[in-house]
């Protein structure tokens, strides 16, 4: 969805800085705009009241208010925008903003707060959210004087989109808003404060360069940074040079197709067995847009003990925090990957290659068949119905691990997952802000019974905009994954991890919704075309799952590839999904 | 290596820095420390030659893997215009102290010798007080406090290190 811009020249005339915030998410080509009207904000859904350059979404709670934005961000690349009232309507955006302060999307969120003489005095619903936000976001700003409201916007914008991308947030008295200012809005920006290196160095390109072109067993492992520098171009171009094998983190999916020859699936705690033994047997290990985060890492002094590491990132103090690197590259990714795929030479990595295929051949994703039915089976078949051309927003737990290990990613952009805070009830809202964004592939929602719950309440602002979204509820009963938790290493004993829900067909229904429920895997297919065929608005689907199935492999927090739990299931009479196999028979 | 419980010897660092005079600037940093767990010896801040810069002095401890992140989470920061880990380099360090020590007519003579060996000045003095304003070093003022512990101290207040780097550096 291209932006419009409103070119009627409003520089240089007086107005209220209610008038110059619209003004501003005009100039910085703002087309959405995610939010729940309050009192200290109501001079701006005044001036929004007739303007149709931006369109507001009303949402249910300030929460799904910031998760939609987040999806809306991942899926079209472009910074999410939030405007909530102060005090309560502000502290129920703070779990949105430290989601998007864990996963480093560009979000500005913008509060109302008490008038400037109040502030510090307890005054009805005031809250210090610029104390309260300090720790998780980017940067924040209190705006005293409406003088000052434009430039802070400006900046805003510049500091969430660039470098690292993060969330910033703005907090914006009553009474700033309601003052009077002649409207400048800045052409340029520069902070001396902040300067982000995008080029990389060109000496320690030179380096990794060398270091790769010596390898036998050379590994790319690739993150959220290269979806955030749109490089899954420069990514591919450097895998299908060096023919090196290539794993994803979970925010990494889609930056390169699996279903190409390469591809090893997600590595970490629930990643694929032949990638996590490819990364403990690699010599080289190429991190792109990565951060080594403990849930990859497992036991940190072990990751990838054969290997020099090579790691490029924007972030400076993401390198070599956690796992030192040899080859440290500070950059923003995609520059650095056009510089560096001049310099590497095709590698003969045969040998490995074959090495990685018998690992697939013995260790495959599988699951057990046995006529009930499973969540993989449905993942499984969304991804080879919509053949990795959906938009696929998952929740938090055992269906998101699931979606992340069986749907066939292909697109960047497609995969959108609440990852380093692992928010419950991030699905919902997060889907609908893709949808908003996105008309060009279908969107589809996956959630547990636990997460749906949350942010049920969304429901309302889907059917009021009435949003081609397809929503799946894999239904078990339980917080499937704390339950496996419990189930492993607490002698099952299931402490409130069972939950029951509301009749969920009957609660879209209420909502206007068109609702089915599907309890046989034979039933999956045919709903599932029937979801995706529906383009005239929301559809749900609840799937009624096996109450207790588990996430494999496992390799269980701080441990190493050596304690990685394979699927029990023997392979002749589980469904063995292999993305790909490398070389095909003979 | 790479854990946070290492073999490398823990020192002490003196990180100069130069941040915008914003709002909130100082709790971020103060924050930014107490969030990630790192140690504050001391930090003072105040006002340069640019109105609309500040400069923090923080001294505070840790191995090199830990006082690496430590400058960069600081240069992170959007408000940080310059970090500069001076522990390596040659600079001027001083710190300011009022030490109200307790003085009788009898020991009132051998404080104020004490000052004078260390060109200490008294700026305040009671009937069974004597407060000494000591300026130097940190190692010059810790020793200063040393010699009068004996006495009893009965308030101290001390600002932290301040420092700057040398611009001659070491032997020519």
């Amino acid at each position: 969805m291209t932006p419009t811009k409103a070119h009627d020249n409003h520089q240089g005339k007086l107005m209220t800085g209610a008038e110059i915030f619209v003004r501003c998410l005009v100039e910085e080509g703002v087309d959405t705009l995610f939010g729940y009207p309050g009192g200290v904000v109501i001079g701006i859904y005044d001036v929004l009241h007739d303007l149709t350059h931006i369109k507001h979404i009303l949402t249910r709670h300030e929460q799904g208010a910031t998760h939609a934005a987040e999806g809306y961000s991942k899926a079209t690349g472009r910074p999410g925008v939030v405007l909530v009232t102060s005090g309560p309507g502000a502290t129920n955006a703070v779990t949105g903003i430290a989601d998007a302060y864990m996963d480093s999307i560009p979000l500005v969120v913008f509060t109302g707060q008490v008038i400037t003489k109040l502030i510090g005095n307890d005054a009805f619903q005031e809250v210090d959210i610029v104390g309260i936000t300090r720790p998780i976001t980017k940067h924040n700003y209190l705006v005293k004087d409406v003088n000052d409201l434009a430039n802070t916007i400006k900046a805003a914008f510049y500091i969430a989109t660039t470098g690292r991308p993060g969330p910033v947030l703005v907090d914006l008295p009553k009474d700033v808003l309601a003052a009077k200012t002649v409207f400048e809005y800045p052409k340029t920006i520069s902070l001396r404060s902040y300067n982000p290196v995008v080029d990389g160095n060109m000496r320690q390109i030179k380096k990794a360069a060398e270091l790769i072109n010596e390898s036998k067993r050379p590994l790319l492992y690739v993150g959220g940074g290269v979806i955030s520098s749109n490089a899954s171009a420069e990514v591919r171009a450097l895998a299908d040079k060096l023919r090196a094998p290539i794993t994803t983190t979970l925010h990494g999916l889609g930056a390169y197709p699996e279903q190409s020859k390469l591809s090893l699936g997600m590595l970490g705690m629930h990643g694929t067995w032949y990638s996590n033994m490819a990364v403990d047997q690699c010599d080289v290990l190429i991190a792109i847009g990565a951060r080594f985060d403990d849930r990859v890492t497992g036991k940190v002094e072990a990751f990838a003990k054969n290997a020099k590491k090579i790691h490029i990132d924007i972030d400076p103090s993401a390198i070599s925090k956690n796992v030192p690197a040899d080859v440290p590259i500070v950059g923003d990714v995609k520059r650095v990957l056009k510089q560096l795929n001049e310099l590497v030479k095709p590698l003969d990595t045969k040998e490995w290659l074959n090495t990685i295929d018998e690992w697939k051949a013995e260790h495959p994703l599988r699951y057990k068949q046995d006529g009930s039915l499973r969540a993989q089976h449905v993942i499984d078949k969304l991804g080879e119905i919509t053949n990795g051309d959906a938009i696929v927003v998952s929740d938090v737990g055992q269906s998101q691990m699931w979606t992340a290990q069986f749907f066939k990613w292909k697109h960047p952009r497609t995969q959108i997952t609440s990852g380093g805070l692992g928010t419950m009830g991030f699905s919902l809202p997060a889907a609908m802000g893709a949808a908003f964004g996105r008309t060009d592939l279908p969107v589809v929602c996956i959630s547990g019974d636990g997460g749906f719950q949350m942010n049920i309440q969304e429901l309302a602002t889907v059917a009021q905009n009435n949003l081609p979204l397809k929503i799946f509820i894999i239904n078990n009963g339980y917080l499937g994954m704390v339950r496996q938790w419990q189930e492993f290493f607490w002698k099952k004993r299931y402490s409130h991890t069972q939950i029951t829900s509301p009749d969920f067909v009957r609660v879209a229904e209420a909502y206007g919704i068109p609702a089915q429920r599907v309890s046989l895997p034979a039933e999956v297919e045919g709903t599932i075309r029937k979801a995706l065929a529906h383009k005239d608005g929301p559809m749900l689907v609840e799937f009624v799952v096996v109450p207790e199935e588990n996430v494999f492999p496992m390799i269980p927090a701080g441990q190493t590839v050596n304690e990685i739990i394979d699927s029990p299931e023997p392979l002749e009479q589980s469904h063995a999904t292999n993305k790909t196999m490398i070389h095909a028979k003979g | 290596m790479a854990s946070s419980t290492t073999n490398e010897q823990v020192k002490q660092h003196t990180i100069s820095m130069t941040v915008e005079n914003h709002f909130g600037t100082l709790n971020r940093i103060a924050g930014l420390f107490a969030a990630k767990g790192y140690n504050i010896d001391s930090l003072t801040v105040g006002p340069t030659e640019d109105d609309a810069v500040s400069r923090m002095t923080i001294v505070t401890r840790g191995d090199d893997q830990i006082i690496e992140q430590i400058m960069k989470q600081l240069h992170k920061l959007i408000d940080t215009i310059k970090v500069v880990d001076l522990t390596d380099d040659t600079f001027v360090d001083r710190e300011l102290a009022l030490v109200k020590v307790q003085s009788t007519p009898a020991t009132r003579m051998e404080i104020m010798q004490i000052s004078e060996i260390f060109r200490t000045k008294v700026v305040d003095v009671s009937p069974k007080t004597l407060t000494i304003e000591a300026t130097g070093s940190q190692l010059k003022v810790d020793a200063i406090i040393n010699m009068l512990k004996s006495f009893g101290i009965k308030e101290l207040a001390r600002t932290g290190r301040v420092a700057i780097k040398r611009e001659f550096q070491g032997e020519a």
